[in-house]
Parts: structure tokens; C-alpha cells; sequence
């Protein structure tokens, strides 16, 4: 097929041809960048909490009244063995927070020593007793979980800098990349170290903004009673497949022991899908966004395509008529169409390629979005020359089939 | 004539029905995903108190030093020491503290549970500062404020909730075992976003239960339930330790009327930071901030990035609709050169022909604004799968998006089809009129 034919008839269209590569040229940018986006939201959906999720459950509960320390405490002991005495519970613990949890807990910044001053890492604190692994389901790997004597009881404002931790494997490589974090100790704002005894495979993190990317999984546990004046969160973990029936009877068990509490008919009662399903609820609902857009896009592309060749088609029956007379045969028209298209979406995808960039750099230093792999810039470049391939296949197939005849016809 | 145009418009468009739906179409996804992106930016980005949002100012004082501050900034709230002492200096015509709080309101009877009750822990300038409108009594005074009185304002739909809505002015009212006394019911009132507690907070969650007086409260040892964020070595193991340590966690708020009390309270705050320094407390030289409604929404992100990204995204997509519509019109009207030949031959000028296509241009921008308009319709009740709860809630369709969805829709097509009608208008009738 030679090209300069086709090139000298779309010097005859400047402004169809123009307009045709500005419009692949936008969508391309769009599409990768969109398309980027939802691997992003979709990858972070996709990050393991190390939890036993299809189990578990969470009651935030409020007290009635404002409890000192020992009253606090003692409440908490009482509700946790009211929990684990219920038939369709498996274990309980308590926490300030719990991984996903968006609210309450704390963060800290982790040094390796006392006087440093830039941190290493930051990290979610969960506070939890010798429950807290086996109710939530994390994997230890390495170490031992907390014995009931290491676990002490903090009030209001009350720091409690405990001996001993357990963390999460990525905080472990992060502050010993040896891998040799068992029984090492590190500093949590604080004076006094605090000495790894356990480390699990996987506990996420209980807030998940934009900042804490750089500290992703990053995690401990401290071996502390919530025994604050406002309140505390129990984790309960059901019995394989009963935790329809653990949610019903918890609340309700609690309410029996003492009433004076406040569990939010609104979200004072989650199980762990739920939890999930709150926390990631605006990387969703970007990646359900951004995939209609792509579909729609794509879509218009596709039909503004086809109908622009359908004209060009029309316009050109006579010469068409005139090539196929001189000897041209169906697949040659089919062929002249079809390298048309590709020669403008090749000029359209030059031009897309620089605006994706450009669209993902603004991106990067407007919202903290990563720089764009090259994979996907190849995969919208072949998605567009599919899609124009495609969309100009029908209106070429009509040109192919216009008879010599309508070469002696006037135009 | 323009009836006229408008027949011969929708003759022309009624020949090609597929072509004619597909720019319809175009126009009309493009309009609608801006539309509907548009409206959830336009109710998280609004200004939430119009008529003050330049005489309110946020003063922040750096207390961490440029070792642990956020990249030279202050902290984004004050300290106990530091806000009170701005407290007890009086420099600005009206001050407030506000801390957040989350108590439990006491049962009617032996039988019923505790119910959750939020709200913030303030001054009595809150009120008249921002204007919050009141239904039954009014804000307490500042001498209550000195007595620290157990005072309390309670909100329409919380005094509905625990008085049936009665006029309960100078009832007592029990929050988490302690007893207060009605002083005033607002009427409705929660400025979105919430810009007086944004930090650490999305500003657009449900409106509070109660303003509670700040010295009782912090008398009381009532915690704060919103951020609290400390830098250093924490020592503290009470309430008492806490409120002296660097943690921060007071949100301040002072009105200056004038731009001579702004520069003027500037200085105060500069030169406090500067006695700190001389004082020993502080290492470093005053670092201090003094930022108005607008200046503190920005730098507290108070737009949700997925509402800047969609909205961007969004306005993409309905460009590109537009360079395809105008690739399918110009297709349109040169498709009709020999037509335009004959009209022009037959005494149009170029000016009327261009206004007859653009007239039509027009009219297939309004079929692809109603088409839209439903589309709109459509995704507006979508809008909760694709923003958080809270901030979905907000966006709403009135009358005023309606019409700006009809008149971006025909306002857009009719510039698309600038180019393609004057490339109409510049037909050769002799040269149509001849190949024909």
C-alpha cells in the first residue's frame, strides 16, 4: 500500500483529519490517565489487613457515664468475658482502634534512637490485651503473642510506654532490613524502648490517607487495657459461619450486663465488610468514575469515527468508482480506508502521548498521584489503534463495495 | 428567520437520525458528567459564611519548632498553654476555643439506653461570631464564661430529640453524668463545610448536638474526641500533664473587623511568639499565622482530591465530545455544499448562511442539554456510589444547575460549530452550482 496517495487526499482534509487526531489524541491522555487511576484506587482496595475478615466484627461502645481508670478497666474485663461466653463467639479483645478502623487510636512516629530527630517510620498503635492476635485472626511468624501479666490498664491521657510489642512484618523490615527485628527494641516517643516479642505477617493500618503511603502496613501492638473516660472498641470474632448470630446476641448481651452504654444504631455496629466497604468508599467510587468515563469515552471516540468515515466515504464514491474502474480491487479500497485510519491515529497517538504526560505530571504535582508506568501508555496506544481499526472497518467494508460504475456517474 | 432556520434545521438533522443521535449523545454525556461532578464540587467548594468569611481569622502560633513542624507551617491548632494565654489577652473584638466532644445523653426512663450526643466545647463570642441563629433563648454571656457556668446551647433537632421541641430554655439537661442548663436552641445552622472544625474533621459531617462553655468543660476533664497530635517525647500520664504538654488539639478563631485590627493583631501574636522565645519556651524565632476563612479551607484540603480529579477528568471528557461534534458537523455541512450553492446563488449572504447553521448547531445543543438534563437526573442518584456518604448527600439538582446544564449544552455546541459553519459560509456557490 503506498502512503503518498493517502497522505495527498488528507491534505484535502486538513480539518477532518485535525479534528480526528485531536479527538484520539485527548482520549488517549484521558484513558491511560483514568485507566491509571483505577489500578491505583483498585490496587489499594486490593491490600491485605492480615484480618480474619469473614469473621469478625466490631461494636464501638460508648459509656454512659464518665468512668475513672479502675471503674473503666473493670467494665471492659466484665464486657470482654460477657462476649466470649456467648455461644457464637470465638474470642474478643478490646482496642482504641482496629485496622481500617478510619477513627480513634493513635500514630506515632518510630525512631531507632532516643535523641533522634528525623523518624524512621510511622506507625499505627493499636492498644490489645492476649486476645487481640487470635480474635482478629493475624498470623504471628515470629515471636510469642502477650501474656495477660504484660497487659496494663491506661486511663485518660495516660501514656503508657509498655517493655514489649508485637509488629507488623513490614515495620520489622523497615526498621531491621536484615530481617533480624525479633528482640531488637526501637523508640515510640518516648524515653524508654520498646522490645519486639511477636511479629505478624500482615496488620494494616487503621487510617490510609495520602500520607501514609509511604508508611503503608506499617503497625503495632501495644499490650494496653483502653481504660479511658469515653470509650473503647470491641473486636469479636464469630464462629466460622456464624456471624449473623454473634452480631445479634453481642449487643444485646452487653445491654444485659449494664445498660449505661452507647452503641450507635447507625455504625456502632459493623462486621468487617462493612468496615472495608467504609474505608475504601471513595477509592470505589473514583474507580467506578473513571471507569464509565473510559467506557464512554472510548464509545464516542469510536462513533465520531465511524461517522466522519462514513462522510469521507459518501464524498468519495466517484473516486472510489474511478479506482476500483481502473483496475483497484475490493481489498484495495478496504486496505486504502484502513491505512487512512492508522495513519491519523498514529499522528493522534504522537500527539496523545506527550498530553498523557503531560495530564499525569499535573496530576502527580497537583494530587499526589504516582508517575505513570509505560505499560500504560502502550496499552491505551494499542487500545486506540483497535479501536479506530474497528470503527473504521464498517464504513470501509461500504466503500469497498461501490461499483466501477459510479465512475461514470456525475458526483 | 430564525424560525425559518430552526425548519430547516431540524429538517436537515431529521435526514441523518444516526449521525444527528450520535452528537446528541456526545453532547449529552459530556454535559451530564460535568454536570454531575460539578455539582459535588460546587457544594463541598462553596463559601460557607459569605458575609464574615474575610473578617474571621484562624491564629496559629508555631509551638514545635522547625525541626517537627509540617515543612515550616505551624501546627494546623494550638496548644492548652499558648491558646489560653491568647485568651486571656483580650486583643481581638471576639474569641473563641473550640474543641470537639462526643457525651451520651441520659435516658427519660429506667428503661430506655444512653443515646450519643456531638458537639464542641466553646465560648460564648462562638455564637455571635458566626452568625449562628438562635430559636429560643440565646448564647451565654461572657461573664458565664468567667464563671464557668454549666451552661449549654442544644441544637433544634437535638432539643426535638430530648424535648419534643418544646421551648426548653432553662431545663436541665444530663450529658455523660453531668448536669447542665439550657441557655438557648439554634435554629438550623450548619455551614458547609464545617470551617470552624476542619482540621482533622471532613467539615461535612452531621451538624452537632451542643455547644458546651469551654471552662466547664475542661473543668469537667471532658475529653476531646477530635485530633489531638503531639511531636517529641510523650511524658504526660493525666489530664492535668496533658493540657501542659506540646500536644496540640484547641482550635482558635478571632474576629478582626478591620484591616488595621488584622495588622494590629499580628503583632500581638508575633510579639507573644517572640516573648515565648525570650521566655525560654520556645527555641526558635516567632514563626505565626493568621489565615481568613478562604486562606484556612485551602490549606486544610477541605475539597476532597477525588472532587478536584473527577471535575477535572470530567471537563476533559466534555472537550473531547466537543471536538467530535465538531468533526461530525462539519462533516454535516459540507455534506450540503451543493445546497448552500443553490441559496447563496439564489441571493443568501454568507452572514445568513452562517446563522442558519449555527441556528441548527444550536438546537441540536438543546435536544443534547435535555437529553443530559436526564442524564444529570440519573447520575445525580448514582452520586452515592461515587463520592463518600457524607459529601454525596450534598450535591443536589436545582433549579439553577438545570439551567446551567441546558445552557452549557447549547452554549458549547453553537462555539463547536463556529469553525464548521463558517467553512459553510465560505462556499463557492459558482463552483458548487457548476460540478452539480
Amino acid at each position: 500500500m503506498h502512503i503518498q496517495p493517502i497522505l495527498a487526499a488528507l491534505r484535502k482534509h486538513k480539518a477532518g483529519t485535525l479534528l480526528i487526531a485531536l479527538q484520539i489524541a485527548l482520549t488517549l491522555a484521558i484513558v491511560c490517565n483514568a485507566l491509571f487511576i483505577i489500578h491505583q484506587r483498585l490496587a489499594h482496595i486490593a491490600e491485605p489487613t492480615g484480618v480474619d475478615e469473614s469473621n469478625v466484627f466490631v461494636i464501638e461502645n460508648m459509656w454512659g457515664e464518665q468512668y475513672n481508670k479502675q471503674q473503666a478497666a473493670a467494665n471492659v474485663e466484665q464486657d470482654l468475658a460477657t462476649l466470649r461466653n456467648l455461644p457464637a463467639v470465638q474470642d474478643a479483645t478490646q482496642s482504641d482502634s482496629y485496622p481500617l478502623s478510619t477513627v480513634g487510636g493513635s500514630d506515632n512516629f518510630i525512631t531507632l534512637k532516643v535523641d533522634q530527630v528525623e523518624p524512621t517510620t510511622d506507625a499505627t498503635v493499636y492498644s490489645g490485651d492476649e486476645h487481640f492476635l487470635h480474635t482478629l485472626g493475624l498470623k504471628l511468624i515470629a515471636g510469642r503473642d502477650f501474656r495477660a501479666d504484660e497487659v496494663k490498664d491506661a486511663g485518660q491521657r495516660d501514656v503508657v510506654v509498655p517493655p514489649v510489642t508485637i509488629i507488623s512484618k513490614a515495620m520489622a523490615d523497615k526498621l531491621y532490613p536484615n530481617g533480624d527485628a525479633l528482640g531488637k527494641s526501637f523508640y515510640s516517643m518516648s524515653s524508654t524502648p520498646v522490645t519486639i516479642v511477636g511479629i505478624v505477617e500482615t496488620m494494616q493500618r487503621s487510617r490510609l490517607g495520602a500520607w501514609a503511603i509511604p508508611y503503608a502496613e506499617q503497625s503495632m501492638v501495644w499490650p494496653i487495657r483502653d481504660a479511658s473516660p469515653l470509650g473503647v472498641f470491641y473486636i469479636v470474632r464469630a464462629k466460622p459461619g456464624q456471624l449473623a448470630a454473634a452480631m445479634q446476641e453481642a449487643p444485646k448481651a452487653l445491654y444485659a450486663a449494664n445498660r449505661m452504654r452507647i452503641i450507635n444504631p447507625k455504625d456502632g455496629l459493623m462486621s468487617f465488610a462493612q468496615v472495608r466497604r467504609r474505608a475504601y468508599d471513595s477509592d470505589r467510587g473514583m474507580a467506578i468514575l473513571m471507569g464509565i468515563i473510559c467506557v464512554v469515552l472510548l464509545a464516542i471516540t469510536g462513533a465520531g469515527i465511524v461517522g466522519l468515515t462514513s462522510f469521507w466515504v459518501g464524498q468519495r464514491r466517484r473516486q472510489i468508482g474511478v479506482r476500483r474502474a481502473l483496475g483497484a480491487t475490493h481489498r484495495d479500497i478496504l486496505h486504502y480506508f484502513l491505512t487512512e485510519n492508522l495513519l491519523i491515529s498514529v499522528g493522534g497517538i504522537g500527539v496523545g502521548i506527550v498530553l498523557t504526560f503531560g495530564l499525569n505530571l499535573w496530576l502527580v504535582t497537583r494530587f499526589e498521584l504516582g508517575i505513570m508506568p509505560l505499560t500504560y501508555v502502550l496499552s491505551g496506544v494499542v487500545l486506540l489503534i483497535v479501536l479506530g481499526q474497528g470503527a473504521v472497518f464498517a464504513p470501509a467494508l461500504r466503500a469497498s463495495r461501490v461499483p466501477p460504475v459510479e465512475a461514470t456517474r456525475p458526483a | 428567520m430564525f424560525n425559518y432556520y430552526l425548519q430547516l434545521g431540524l429538517h436537515s438533522l431529521k435526514r441523518n437520525p444516526a449521525l444527528t443521535a450520535l452528537m446528541v449523545m456526545a453532547i449529552a454525556f459530556g454535559v451530564s458528567a460535568s454536570m454531575v461532578t460539578y455539582s459535588v464540587f460546587r457544594a463541598v467548594s462553596g463559601d460557607p459564611i459569605p458575609e464574615k468569611s474575610s473578617q474571621l481569622f484562624v491564629p496559629l502560633i508555631d509551638s514545635w519548632g522547625p525541626q517537627q513542624n509540617d515543612h515550616g507551617e505551624p501546627p494546623g491548632a494550638l496548644n492548652y498553654v499558648d491558646a489560653m494565654a491568647l485568651m486571656r489577652a483580650h486583643q481581638s473584638s471576639r474569641m473563641t476555643l473550640i474543641y470537639s466532644l462526643m457525651l451520651s445523653a441520659l435516658p427519660h426512663d429506667a428503661n430506655s439506653v444512653p443515646s450519643q450526643a456531638t458537639g464542641y466545647a466553646v465560648t460564648g463570642d462562638f455564637f455571635p461570631m458566626f452568625d449562628v441563629p438562635f430559636l429560643y433563648g440565646s448564647a451565654w454571656s461572657n461573664a458565664d464564661d468567667d464563671s464557668r457556668a454549666a451552661d449549654v446551647v442544644i441544637s433544634d433537632s437535638f432539643n426535638q430529640r430530648m424535648f419534643g421541641g418544646a421551648n426548653s430554655v432553662g431545663r436541665e439537661i444530663t450529658l455523660s453524668g453531668h448536669d447542665y442548663r439550657v441557655v438557648g436552641i439554634t435554629g438550623h445552622w450548619n455551614p458547609s463545610p464545617r470551617f470552624y472544625a476542619v482540621w482533622g474533621e471532613s467539615g461535612f459531617g452531621d451538624p452537632p448536638d451542643f455547644f458546651l462553655l469551654l471552662n466547664r468543660a475542661l473543668d469537667l476533664k471532658i475529653d476531646n474526641t477530635g485530633r489531638n497530635s503531639c511531636r517529641g517525647h510523650l511524658t504526660f500520664r493525666s489530664w492535668d500533664e496533658w493540657l501542659q504538654s506540646n500536644c496540640i488539639w484547641l482550635m482558635p478563631w478571632v474576629e478582626l473587623n478591620t484591616s488595621a485590627d488584622v495588622a494590629r493583631y499580628r503583632q500581638f501574636i508575633e510579639g507573644y511568639a517572640a516573648d515565648q522565645q525570650r521566655a525560654g519556651r520556645y527555641g526558635w524565632a516567632p514563626n505565626v499565622r493568621l489565615d481568613d476563612v478562604p486562606q484556612w479551607l485551602e490549606k486544610q484540603h477541605v475539597i476532597p482530591e477525588e472532587s478536584r480529579i473527577s471535575l477535572v477528568v470530567a471537563l476533559c471528557f466534555l472537550v473531547i465530545c466537543l471536538v467530535n461534534t465538531i468533526g461530525l458537523l462539519l462533516a454535516k455541512f459540507m455534506r450540503r455544499a451543493g445546497e448552500i450553492g443553490v441559496r447563496r446563488a439564489l441571493g443568501a449572504t454568507r452572514h445568513e448562511i452562517y446563522s442558519q447553521y449555527l441556528v441548527e448547531a444550536g438546537s441540536v445543543g438543546l435536544a443534547g442539554g435535555i437529553v443530559g438534563l436526564l442524564l444529570t437526573a440519573a447520575g445525580m442518584s448514582g452520586v452515592g456510589l461515587l463520592f463518600e456518604p457524607e459529601i454525596a448527600r450534598l450535591a443536589h439538582l436545582d433549579i439553577s444547575l438545570v439551567a446551567l446544564t441546558v445552557a452549557v449544552a447549547v452554549v458549547a455546541t453553537v462555539v463547536a460549530a463556529v469553525y464548521p459553519a463558517w467553512r459553510a459560509a465560505q462556499v463557492q456557490p459558482a463552483w458548487q452550482l457548476k460540478s452539480n
